[in-house]
């Protein structure tokens, strides 16, 4: 059972609404910058008459979530990405490492905490919907199930293909996730990141280099003993130390 | 007398360059303060579009690699057991001990929280790079202060701790060259998750490798350029054929490395961006033609090598060249997605300044009082007073490079 939202670009009015309620629900300053930072978790965006918005898109197997090295990040069962401030050494390799350049911080604090939406999680558990979704006047951000949603997603699509763009964003892009986003305009236009690399789930990149740890640490282990034994060997040998019993020549 | 004398002769630049020392801890301290209280975004020019700066790219990174002479030489000691080279081990091993020292000092000032830095051992994510980076750090930190023990128990005659640490030398070094491989490599590894964001010269699958092939690389060079300041700082001789040999491996390390990205470049097809009439490009080309290419030749040809000063100087290279590949990763390479120009503030270039000068201070130290240079048997009273006055001149001549 995994949640997700659903934004549609062809209902969104652009009202802002969303910012406002995150704002309230995560006790945000009011601000008038329209841009992802620690006083906003979500930034409703125009492109001539298209209005989107940005937040965190949840991904099903987040990059931040592999980078932390202390699991300060947490992909739930529930489809949030959520983020314990306890835990955080304030390393900052999430916002270096995200797809999306999600991940904001608070620069000015002397204990600072990584900001990000976190899907209203604690709503979810609640039984609640969050936030931004819940004070959506037009349904442009839909919260549900997110295999309900991108049926629904599709489906949309298909019953008016002169009025969408003919993709589901988050369908696939960086492995998928939770949050998915319907278009009337393609999605390179809106500045949503696309290519080769978005292909595949970003933790992938690091794995194929991490999995050789223990090659390394065994192969590593093994040669470096066996190459010292020959060396030490021969030397022994050489120099005619080599005394039957096996003992060898002190090394310092 | 003539104790007196030299002692004098060098009062001079002695309270210079103490002065230069001290101002420059002075507002290294302030910039500290200042970092503690207000926060990364008033002492740093770092932002949500560079969150990692000079203090990642250099005080980490290259804090890291510059201290790798630590473990190669060490490899070349005791695992090949080219036992020439053992005059100059001790020298590399505390240099690579004060470089992770100054490394986890230098977290403290990076990390937002620095007093949850311990967390990683108990709070654990096998799949986070960073996560073994620290542990591997954490280790082998140890282990270079094991292997450096020897000294300090020679020092104060403890006889049986230097017997049980001569017993575990091999296994010791073996754990310490297999630490270094990974946390060099996974330096490296830290940035494979940026594929979209770090720039195609220098974003690589191979990215690990490279990491790993140019510390080794550096760690020779660095071991040369500071037997060469030492030889002169301390008055001690230089060990030229063992330098000659180091360069000459160095050379053909920088070979294999050039040779492996040449063909990367290749197999990513990226040649159009070595002749793009960009930043990113110039700073590639510095980066390579006159830290790695340029050196390279240069240690290529025995004539060349045999000269201390071309020697010197083209190591020099190496080692700026390797500072500007990690800057070059950590900086450059991420302008073009951040949408912005990153340079250090005041601030961090204040911080970084006072490590660099702490860690040329405590080697200073330990080589006054320690014996680094030779294992012995403490000299004679009459010499060590000797030793105590040619020392005097290091700073001087370090801090002026």
């Amino acid at each position: 059972m995994s949640y997700g939202i659903l934004f549609d670009t062809t209902k969104c009015i652009g009202c802002e609404g969303c910012m406002y309620a995150c704002r309230e629900q995560n006790g945000l300053p009011e601000n008038d910058q329209y841009k992802l930072s620690a006083q906003n978790y979500t930034v409703v965006k125009s492109v001539q008459d298209t209005y989107y918005r940005q937040m965190c898109m949840h991904c099903e197997d987040p990059a931040c979530v592999s980078v932390c090295p202390v699991g300060a990040l947490e992909k739930t069962e529930e489809g949030p990405v959520v983020y314990d401030a306890q835990k955080c050494i304030g390393c900052r390799y999430c916002m270096v490492s995200c797809p999306f350049s999600v991940p904001k911080y608070e620069w000015a604090s002397p204990n600072p905490a990584i900001s990000k939406c976190v899907m209203c999680y604690e709503r979810i558990q609640e039984g609640e919907i969050p936030a931004c979704a819940d004070i959506c006047p037009t349904g442009a951000t839909q919260f549900g199930k997110r295999d309900e949603l991108l049926a629904e997603a599709h489906r949309r699509i298909e019953e008016n293909p002169d009025l969408y763009y003919p993709h589901v964003y988050g369908e696939t892009e960086a492995g998928g996730t939770s949050v998915l986003f319907l278009s009337s305009i393609p999605f390179t236009e809106l500045g949503f990141p696309e290519g080769e690399e978005y292909q595949k789930a970003f933790p992938t990149y690091t794995w194929k280099a991490q999995k050789e740890i223990p090659n390394v640490v065994v192969f590593g282990g093994v040669f470096l003993y066996g190459l010292w034994w020959i060396v030490n060997r021969r030397i022994e040998i050489d120099n005619g130390t080599m005394s039957g019993t096996g003992k060898r020549e002190e090394n310092e | 007398m003539s104790a007196k004398n030299l002692a004098q002769k060098y009062i001079g630049k002695l309270t210079f360059w103490k002065t230069v020392f001290f101002l420059v801890i002075l507002v290294g301290l302030y910039a500290a303060v200042l970092r503690y209280s207000q926060g990364l975004g008033t002492a740093t020019n770092l932002n949500d579009n560079f969150p990692w700066g000079l203090w990642i790219g250099f005080d980490v990174l290259c804090g890291v690699g510059l201290a790798s002479g630590g473990f190669t030489l060490a490899a070349v000691v005791y695992i090949f057991n080219i036992k020439q080279f053992k005059p100059i081990i001790r020298p590399a091993i505390l240099t690579a001990f004060l470089g992770y020292l100054l490394v986890i000092v230098g977290l403290l000032f990076d990390l937002g929280k620095p007093w949850n830095i311990w967390h990683p051992v108990v709070m654990w994510n096998p799949h986070s790079v960073m996560f073994e980076v620290a542990w591997c750090v954490m280790l082998y930190t140890a282990v270079l202060a094991l292997e450096f023990s020897p000294v300090v128990f020679e020092k104060f005659r403890l006889e049986k701790p230097l017997k049980i640490i001569k017993r575990i030398t091999i296994p010791l070094v073996i754990l310490g060259v297999i630490l270094s491989t990974l946390h060099q490599s996974s330096l490296g590894s830290l940035f494979l998750i940026a594929p979209q964001n770090l720039h195609p010269l220098w974003y690589s699958p191979l990215l690990p490798v490279y990491f790993f092939i140019s510390a080794v690389m550096v760690g020779f060079a660095m071991v040369i350029f500071e037997a060469n300041l030492s030889s002169r700082a301390f008055n001690t001789p230089l060990e030229k054929p063992l330098l000659m040999e180091l360069a000459r491996a160095a050379a053909f390390i920088m070979m294999l490395y050039l040779v492996l990205r040449v063909i990367d470049f290749g197999r990513r097809d990226v040649w159009a961006y070595l002749v793009q009439p960009t930043y990113e490009t110039l700073m590639f080309w510095l980066e390579i033609g006159g830290g790695v290419i340029l050196p390279m030749i240069v240690l290529s040809i025995p004539k060349f090598r045999r000269n201390r000063t071309a020697l010197f100087w083209s190591v020099a290279m190496v080692v700026v060249g390797f500072v500007m590949n990690r800057m070059n990763v950590t900086i450059t390479g991420f302008q073009r997605t951040a949408g912005e120009f990153y340079y250090p503030s005041f601030y961090e270039v204040a911080v970084t300044l006072m490590l660099v000068a702490l860690g040329f201070a405590a080697f200073r130290f330990v080589a006054k009082y320690f014996p680094i240079f030779e294992e012995t048997q403490p000299l004679p009273a009459a010499a060590r007073k000797q030793v105590k006055v040619t020392v005097k001149p290091k700073a001087a001549f370090l801090e002026s490079q």
